[in-house]
């Protein structure tokens, strides 16, 4: 069992990770990764709500009739985030006014959705909670990744806090304007995927189709 | 569990306890927590008035700092000063047909359609109660969104002292930059009327070369975001201008409409 508790909880941050394997939540991870104070919010808040939807979606899984399950775990997702979201504006106001409509969209984030239909429906309500947990972890560890990259070398500073002098301020660093856009986030992600296969070479897929060697040696001309 | 899972009857009791069950949780959290939720935003609007001012240090205690400015609300048309309640709230009012005026296209170069009858201001005063800043709410249109934000002037009524935007939905990196501190302190110090006293404030393209004739009334446009640029210019001209605080401004000028913090009869209260 405690075996199994740890699979759950750290598999996902490596061996099973939902963004680098599984390939989801990724719109999340380029919109608010470009400084880490709300990159750290909204992993909190995608860990909650993942832990506890799925928590509450297993929960009833056996009552719940097999022709609106969806619209069920829809209606349980949005309730948990409407309430982080609530506790966001009445705590981390500054944070949630930078997040604006990204905590909202968690509730289309396909993280949360995709766990509570795999896994919440079929296990019981504490394994549930833990693996909404380690795919919490998952997506965070690698959005703490990109929100490190993107800030430090987009605008050189973390947590909001210049380490690195910016020529703008009459320092030596030059800050890299793209780490700050959206689309840098994908490089990011790339190179993340890379390096874990890299590591972890069962996570290759196989070629769904091999390329033939030309047949056919012609002169130019 | 007795009976069919799926038969109609139980999915609808499914349904309609399920969503008995969110409605409660969600109605707790949302009315517990509103009070809370309020004070952070009349905290972050009166940071905001307090930036524009110029009068805002990170972690300076903003109740106090408010407690020196003034908040009063001008009719638009006339500029002379009127009674509301402290609960006025100026962009509910221009949706409401009855306290607003739609504004024709040709004078709507801000884009925001209608006007409210009666706007707020905000008087700073130093110490001794001189007049210090005149802090002006404006909005409008830019490439996305609508900007919403503060003008400071000086007492003057003719020089801006400051401008910042609190809320706005422009490209981050580019249009985003009107939050960019640098480009904000261009504002400082340039003048609304050329000198014949027409509006010639305006964000022209490219950077201002301070030998051109009229630079005072000139600021850098934002590289990569003509269209914002070109947003905040006709903002900024329109609430200066005839259907904004045209007329508030010129009684200003002319001395007419401060009459000092001791003033009683028309202070508004204190946002």
């Amino acid at each position: 069992m405690a075996e199994k508790t740890k699979d759950l909880l750290f598999g996902p941050i490596f061996d099973n990770n939902p963004i680098a394997l599984q390939i989801l939540g990724i719109c999340s991870a380029l919109a608010v990764t470009s400084n880490l104070s709300t990159t750290v919010t909204m992993c909190i808040a995608l860990t909650l709500v993942t832990a506890f939807s799925n928590f509450f979606v297993s929960t009833v899984r056996n009552v719940i009739p097999s022709s609106i399950r969806i619209i069920v775990q829809m209606t349980i997702i949005a309730s948990l985030v409407i309430v982080v979201d609530q506790f966001l504006k009445a705590y981390a106001y500054g944070i949630s006014k930078q997040l604006s409509v990204f905590v909202g969209l968690i509730i289309t984030n396909c993280i949360v959705m995709g766990r509570a239909e795999a896994f919440a429906m079929k296990n019981a309500p504490i394994p549930s909670f833990m693996d909404g947990v380690g795919n919490g972890l998952g997506y965070s560890v690698l959005l703490l990744c990109l929100g490190f990259v993107r800030e430090l070398f987009g605008a050189g500073s973390l947590f909001g806090i210049q380490v690195l002098p910016t020529t703008a301020d009459g320092g030596w660093y030059a800050t890299n304007g793209l780490l700050l856009l959206p689309p840098s986030a994908f490089f990011l992600i790339g190179f993340f995927i890379w390096a874990v296969r890299t590591w972890k070479p069962e996570q290759v897929e196989e070629d769904t189709f091999k390329m033939k060697p030309h047949t056919r040696v012609s002169d130019a001309f | 569990m007795a009976g069919n899972k799926d038969s109609v009857a139980r999915t609808l009791t499914v349904a309609f306890l399920v969503c008995l069950v969110c409605a409660v949780v969600v109605a707790t959290a949302a009315v517990s927590l509103r009070p809370v939720q309020q004070k952070n935003q009349t905290l972050d609007r009166r940071v905001n008035i307090l930036q524009a001012a110029g009068l805002y240090q990170p972690g300076m205690d903003v109740e106090k700092a408010f407690k020196t400015i003034d908040r009063k609300f001008v009719e638009l048309d006339t500029g002379e000063y009127v009674d509301e309640p402290d609960s006025y709230d100026q962009l509910k009012a221009a949706k409401d047909p009855e306290r607003s005026e739609r504004l024709d296209p040709e004078d709507d170069i801000a884009g925001i359609k209608t006007q409210a009858d009666v706007a707020e201001v905000f008087l700073a005063r130093d110490d001794a109660g001189k007049l210090t800043r005149i802090i002006l709410p404006i909005r409008g249109y830019g490439l996305w969104s609508t900007l919403y934000g503060f003008m400071a002037l000086e007492p003057d009524a003719k020089t801006i002292a400051g401008l910042g935007f609190y809320q706005h939905g422009e490209t981050p990196g580019l249009g985003g930059e009107v939050d960019n501190p640098a480009w904000k302190a261009l504002w400082q110090g340039k003048k609304i009327y050329d000198e014949d006293g027409d509006i010639a404030i305006q964000v022209i393209k490219g950077t201002v070369d301070s030998g051109t004739p009229n630079a005072e009334n000139k600021v850098d446009g934002l590289a990569g975001a003509t269209l914002t640029s070109k947003g905040v210019s006709h903002l900024v001209r329109f609430w200066v201008g005839a259907k904004g605080f045209g007329p508030y401004l010129q009684r200003m000028q002319n001395g007419e409409a401060d009459n000092g913090a001791d003033d009683d009869g028309e202070t508004g209260g204190e946002a």
